[in-house]
């Protein structure tokens, strides 16, 4: 009994900590892509060092929702409360 | 039916070989970070053989590579430190990048195992773990070897009360640095095999692209911040 109820709440905990930790960088990659595609197109022979730049930091706010991904996976598959 | 080419949804999971003391160790995470690890030292000894002004077969590359790793030491430490530096930057580099690389292409799935499969190293919590304990004391003993004792001096900026933020920063650099690293490559696979589990065919295909893309720029990511970890302390 106490084992299920643990595992209900880990699966809501996983799909809500995904889900959260998929909010902030998602507006945050759209602001960053956004201006880019500004810069672009206010200065076309800056694309590259543009693209450089904003890769390095679409990946920087990718790695905040992988935090969530790590938690979800480990209430998922490591979690420290079953048996 | 095609079930035998499914590989199954296995996170945390280990070929464990045991010790009779007690200790054991991830079987499949030492072999194929040796594989990497060979295949890396004997391409670059090869590749540093009879070296020549005009460059020629694997020496282009190899300063491709070169010209890569410098340019990340580079632009973190500036032009009178990097030197020394190079060779951590450039270990961290290659590793990451040959275990994420190896990972995503070759086809480990073929391989049975009784336990755990075969997969990228950095899969493994204590690889990213142990790459990103050695990045902390890098830049903790590159501090204290340029600035001495007055490296310390470091903790009471911009203020003395920042004191107890700067020494959690000490402790949430490595966590990050492992769990970004650990996490981008785990979310890799997981992608791959639900979408494999779904439709096996032709749809993966992107999504590796995707993957193998991603895990080289996590690769670029973790020596550019291990760099810049080290140039904010000797800067």
């Amino acid at each position: 009994m106490v084992d299920s109820v643990i595992a209900a709440a880990s699966v809501i905990a996983a799909s809500i900590a995904v889900g959260f930790a998929g909010l902030g960088p998602g507006i945050g990659q759209g602001n960053a892509a956004g201006s880019a595609v500004e810069g672009i197109s206010r200065q076309p022979e800056a694309e590259g060092k543009i693209r450089g730049t904003l890769l390095l930091s679409l990946a920087f706010m990718e790695s905040l929702t992988i935090y969530g991904l790590v938690v979800a996976l480990s209430v998922l598959f490591a979690n420290p409360f079953v048996g | 039916m095609l079930t035998f080419l499914l590989s199954k949804i296995e996170v945390g999971s280990h070929l464990y070989v045991n010790f009779p003391n007690g200790l054991h160790l991830h079987g499949e995470t030492v072999i194929v970070s040796t594989f990497v690890v060979t295949l890396l030292v004997s391409f670059l000894v090869f590749g540093t053989q009879n070296l020549q002004k005009i460059p020629q077969g694997p020496q282009n590359f190899i300063e491709v590579v070169y010209e890569l790793v410098k340019s990340i030491a580079y632009t973190q430490m500036g032009p009178s430190y990097y030197a020394q530096f190079l060779p951590f930057v450039a270990t961290i580099f290659l590793f990451v990048f040959g275990s994420n690389v190896a990972g995503a292409l070759i086809p480990w799935k073929l391989l049975e195992l009784q336990s755990g499969e075969f997969a990228a190293p950095t899969n493994d919590i204590n690889t990213t773990a142990c790459l990103a304990i050695l990045t902390s004391l890098a830049y903790f003993s590159a501090g204290l070897k340029i600035k001495g004792i007055g490296y310390f001096k470091r903790y009471i900026k911009p203020a003395p009360f920042f004191l107890p933020i700067n020494i959690v920063e000490d402790f949430t650099k490595p966590l990050s640095l492992n769990f970004r690293l650990f996490g981008n490559v785990v979310a890799d696979e997981l992608t791959i095999t639900v979408i494999c589990s779904l439709v096996p065919l032709i749809i993966p295909l992107p999504i590796m692209m995707l993957g193998l893309f991603a895990s080289s720029l996590q690769a670029l990511i973790f020596a550019t911040l291990a760099a810049a970890y080290i140039g904010e302390v000797i800067e």
